[in-house]
């Protein structure tokens, strides 16, 4: 119970500057939106070709929207060095990164809301027949990458060049994650022609669990110096 | 009221403390031990290792080599116990800027899972004057009044050893006067303080100890009256000068 509540303090301390500054929510589904808007004017093809393509589309601006997302969270702990301030309560370093990666999942779903709903209506894609699939595979690959943008954003946090390093240090990592889900994301809005809608949720689960774990237990080596 | 009797195990202990920067030595073998009911100041030029000392001390930094040990306990094992003790002031405020000094209290007590909070909280800003303040954001307060919000919540969960990296920086003459009051006071109450300054009449009108660095090395360790003042390089404005 203590730790869900540490968990939640964080969580609602990232809810409320976010609601005073809104400069993450803002700067990540504008840019998310530009992307999915600009490919627009590029498929100009069959339907099959836009649903086979889409999902990169939809996952490329999530990557880069997420980045955008985790550089902010981390920018107000960087400021008067409130990160190291968490660091010197008797809290649990895992929980921060619960807490934060919570906020980070909860911004970037926030999102990819806003950015799936613009997709449906630019590129005239319903995603209601696999909806359920779909939220399994967005949920899981969202997880992942919050995971993984929260701990290597920690890591960039300390750095000179900490916009470029986050997107250099979690790219590599998350290729696994973006590649995916973006297969599974492919099957599901062309109806599963392999049959096998479970496979593809079950693997991009997986390896954001996978991720996850290890991001949730290699945290506390992060905020040390 | 006379300061707290020594008890024999030290509060805090230092063992050949060493810390590296790339090929740079910040601190070189520093071994030294505080007592509860001591007070002491580091006192040293910059770059003397005073700042890294300090935030090994709280284990934001960590040592290349020797050991940090909290009532006994290896800080970089077992850390928490020394983290609800301790109370630290730094250079930054470790405080949110988008959050009032009241949010930012209500953020910090409850992650130390402080009970009774909201009396707590009154307690801290009322100790530095900052309760007419609290409503206000931390970014829009001047130097001097964050420097009292930061000092707020290092002193919120009560600590009994507390540790100040220049803890008069912004501070106007009346804040600094009733910093040094407490600050005089936690002896008496059993308190470990150790805090650095660059203004030695300050330190040595508060503490019992000197520490002095130079170089990454302790230069002196022991009561202020028997200091080497002059191979120290430390001309006082109205003490006799030791040079023993």
């Amino acid at each position: 119970m203590v730790s869900l509540r540490i968990i939640w303090n964080i969580f609602a301390k990232d809810l409320r500057i976010e609601w005073r500054n809104r400069e993450t929510l803002a700067s990540m589904c504008v840019f998310g939106l530009l992307i999915v808007f600009l490919f627009n004017f590029a498929f100009e093809g069959a339907r099959e070709e836009t649903l086979r393509l889409l999902p990169s589309v939809l996952w490329v601006a999530i990557a880069f929207a997420g980045v955008l997302g985790f550089n902010r969270s981390f920018a107000s702990e960087r400021d008067n060095a409130c990160l190291e301030g968490m660091t010197l309560t008797p809290v649990d370093p895992s929980l921060i990164f619960l807490g934060k990666m919570l906020a980070n999942l909860v911004f970037l779903g926030v999102a990819e809301v806003v950015m799936v709903f613009a997709a449906a209506l630019w590129y005239n894609v319903s995603f209601l027949p696999a909806l359920g699939q779909l939220v399994l595979i967005a949920f899981f690959g969202t997880l992942g990458y919050a995971a993984l943008g929260t701990i290597f954003g920690a890591i960039a946090a300390n750095t000179r060049m900490r916009e470029v390093m986050l997107t250099v240090l979690q790219f590599p990592i998350a290729f696994w994650i973006l590649m995916l889900s973006i297969d599974s994301t492919s099957d599901a809005l062309r109806g599963n022609p392999s049959g096998d809608w479970f496979g593809g949720v079950a693997r991009v689960a997986g390896i954001s669990l996978v991720f996850t774990i290890a991001s949730f237990l290699l945290f506390e080596y992060v905020l040390e110096e | 009221m006379p300061p707290a009797k020594q008890t024999s195990n030290p509060m805090l202990e230092t063992r050949n403390l060493t810390k590296f920067f790339g090929d740079l030595a910040a601190l070189k073998e520093v071994s030294l031990s505080l007592h509860r009911g001591e007070s002491a100041f580091l006192y040293g030029p910059n770059g003397a290792g005073k700042t890294t000392l300090l935030r090994m001390l709280t284990s934001l930094a960590r040592p290349s080599s020797g050991q940090v040990l909290f009532d006994g306990r290896d800080i970089e094992r077992d850390g928490t116990h020394a983290k609800a003790a301790i109370g630290f002031v730094s250079h930054a405020t470790f405080l949110y800027g988008e959050l009032t000094v009241l949010e930012n209290l209500q953020f910090f007590g409850k992650l130390f899972g402080l009970n009774g909070l909201e009396r707590k909280i009154n307690a801290a800003l009322d100790l530095f004057d900052m309760r007419e303040r609290s409503a206000v954001y931390v970014q829009d307060l001047s130097r001097g009044l964050q420097q009292r919000a930061s000092l707020a919540r290092a002193f919120l969960h009560d600590p009994d050893f507390v540790l100040l990296d220049e803890p008069f920086t912004g501070l106007d003459s009346q804040s600094v006067r009733n910093l040094e009051t407490l600050l005089r006071r936690l002896p008496e109450q059993g308190k470990a303080l150790l805090f650095s300054t660059h203004d030695f009449e300050q330190g040595a009108a508060l503490a019992q100890r000197l520490i002095a660095l130079k170089a990454g090395r302790v230069r002196y360790n022991g009561p202020l009256a028997l200091a080497p003042f002059k191979s120290l390089g430390i001309v006082r404005n109205s003490e006799p000068e030791n040079d023993g």
